[in-house]
């Protein structure tokens, strides 16, 4: 049947609830970051969300606008501009203090850039804490909603609503500069960014909580997608092409990682033939750039490198596993963490055998014994020992220290398989 | 903009010659760059009064507001544009005086 005209439940909304979503998915980040260096951060998510309500009422009755990312922008400045004389009517100082940030003139179009690079620098400024600037960044440059980053990171609704409204209140109290920083300040706070979104990766990737799911893709897709634009930004930072490499090769292996029975599968054991090729080959076009600068890599340039020779073996037995202890050799250089010594080991009981590891591995128990991989690594390599009894004993603790439902589950089964 | 840099410290009286060199120096250079507005040193907390006149006869009580290990042993009000600015001075202030300092935001 053919629709004679848009009715309220025709494909008109059809047509508008696509267009919003796709606006939202294009505009946020640069509607908030524009915003944000006229009126402050604060101001900015106020009335890009308003905008984005607005278009929620209005583009399924009026049409979508012909051009959707100008509609939101002058909205959004609407909705700010009314909000602000709102406000400035109780308190004519703030009226002051915004109207300096408002004083230059109008930024060129690419300026545009600058201001989402200005945004994610703010969001994870060092003078605040780490999960105010996941939540942050997460809401700001994201667009996610306070709900979804909630149930992201298993917090109540309340609290993370507060720490994002503290953590605005002092970007704008103590004077957070809307900057990016100085030649000489932006590597450590281009490290600094890197880390909240590996942070929000891996909450995604490896999620913890008992009762809830695994993977929770919705984090790791943002996840991806802001470290494509920082790339996008920030081109000729090898750190930024490497997270995006680690990032793009471990999602790749998403849809092998987890059985139909709920159970984490180890990589060994993974069906390849599952993993996203598109994924695996921009992962390994990504470390072949970095390679080809002949820059010393980084920390996630290596990590990536580790995660591409893994992907380059059409099975487990290919894995070129001296490669990969060499490239741990290059990473324990930069980064003394026993975290890093404990993956290192698991690439030396391929090469030199589970003896030799063991061995390494037990000298990191001081350091590791919450760690619940610790343990289980321990558990695997006593078990090709033969160490039964001591196998068992590892698989417990590494079974009550475990936050991921999957991986919990495939720590039962493998000990259970001792008999 | 101005910050409020509290010295936190947990003994009194415990400045050294040199930390005092060293804080004279960094004081020079907040005034070149005009970031200086105050400075000092704060006597021991328990030299402290605290007043209460919200009633009808003050109360006086002897000693500071907050028992606590460390305290504030002294303090510069310092001007700058923003935090980034307030942070990285006060990163060589924190060297100067050998303390850590805790970097407050005055309200305008």
């Amino acid at each position: 049947m053919q629709p004679a005209g848009r009715g309220a439940a025709g494909p008109g909304v059809t047509d508008a609830s696509a267009a919003i979503s796709r606006a939202h998915q294009e505009q946020w980040t640069r509607l908030v970051a524009t915003l944000a260096r006229r009126y402050g951060v604060d101001l900015a998510e106020e009335a890009a969300a308003e905008a984005f309500a607005t278009a929620v009422e209005r583009w399924p009755a009026d049409g979508v606008p012909p051009n959707p990312g100008g509609w939101l922008t002058t909205t959004a400045n609407r909705k700010a501009i009314d909000r602000l004389r709102r406000e400035n009517r109780r308190d004519p100082l703030q009226r002051e203090a915004l109207m300096l940030t408002d004083a230059g003139p109008p930024e060129p179009l690419g300026a545009i850039d600058d201001d989402r690079l200005r945004l994610i620098f703010t969001c994870c400024h060092p003078a605040l804490a780490m999960e105010a600037r996941v939540a942050l960044t997460l809401r700001l440059v994201g667009g996610l909603t306070v709900p979804e980053i909630a149930r992201g990171f298993l917090v109540p609704e309340s609290t993370l609503g507060r720490r994002i409204t503290r953590a605005k209140a002092k970007i704008s109290n103590a004077r957070i500069p809307y900057r990016v920083p100085s030649a000489q300040d932006l590597p450590a706070r281009t490290t600094g960014v890197l880390a909240v979104l590996f942070l929000v990766f891996n909450e995604g990737y490896l999620a913890t909580g008992p009762e809830t799911d695994p993977i929770r893709p919705h984090l790791t897709a943002e996840a991806i997608r802001q470290t494509r634009l920082v790339r996008t930004l920030l081109p000729e930072d090898g750190e930024v092409a490497g997270l995006l490499a680690l990032m793009l090769l471990t999602e790749a292996r998403r849809p092998a990682r987890v059985s139909a029975d709920g159970l984490l599968v180890p990589l060994a054991d993974q069906d390849r033939g599952a993993w996203d090729r598109a994924l695996v080959d921009e992962g390994h076009r990504l470390v072949r750039e970095r390679l080809a600068t002949g820059v010393a890599p980084g920390r996630y340039q290596l990590l990536a490198a580790i995660n591409a020779v893994h992907t380059d073996a059409a099975d487990a037995r290919d894995t070129d596993w001296s490669q990969v202890v060499a490239l741990y050799d290059q990473l324990v250089r930069l980064d003394r963490s026993p975290v890093v010594a404990l993956n290192r080991a698991v690439a030396v009981a391929e090469v030199d055998g589970p003896d030799a590891a063991l061995v390494v591995v037990d000298e990191l128990g001081n350091a590791l014994d919450r760690y619940h991989a610790f343990h289980a690594t321990r558990a695997e390599l006593l078990r090709r020992l033969d160490r039964r009894a001591d196998a068992r004993a590892a698989y417990d603790r590494a079974i009550a220290l475990a936050g991921n439902t999957a991986e919990t589950a495939y720590l039962v089964r493998r000990r259970d398989e001792l008999g | 903009m101005q910050y409020l840099v509290s010295v936190i410290d947990d003994r009194t009286g415990s400045g050294t010659p040199e930390e005092m060199v060293a804080i004279d120096a960094f004081n020079d250079r907040l005034r070149s760059g005009g970031h200086w507005v105050f400075a000092a040193g704060l006597a021991a907390p328990e030299s402290a009064t605290v007043i209460d006149a919200r009633g009808d006869e003050p109360i006086l009580t002897d000693g500071p507001f907050v028992e606590s290990k460390e305290h504030i042993a002294g303090l510069w009000i310092i001007e700058a544009p923003d935090l980034d600015v307030a942070l990285a001075l006060m990163t060589e202030g924190s060297k100067a005086c050998n303390r850590r300092v805790e970097v407050r935001p005055v309200l305008a």
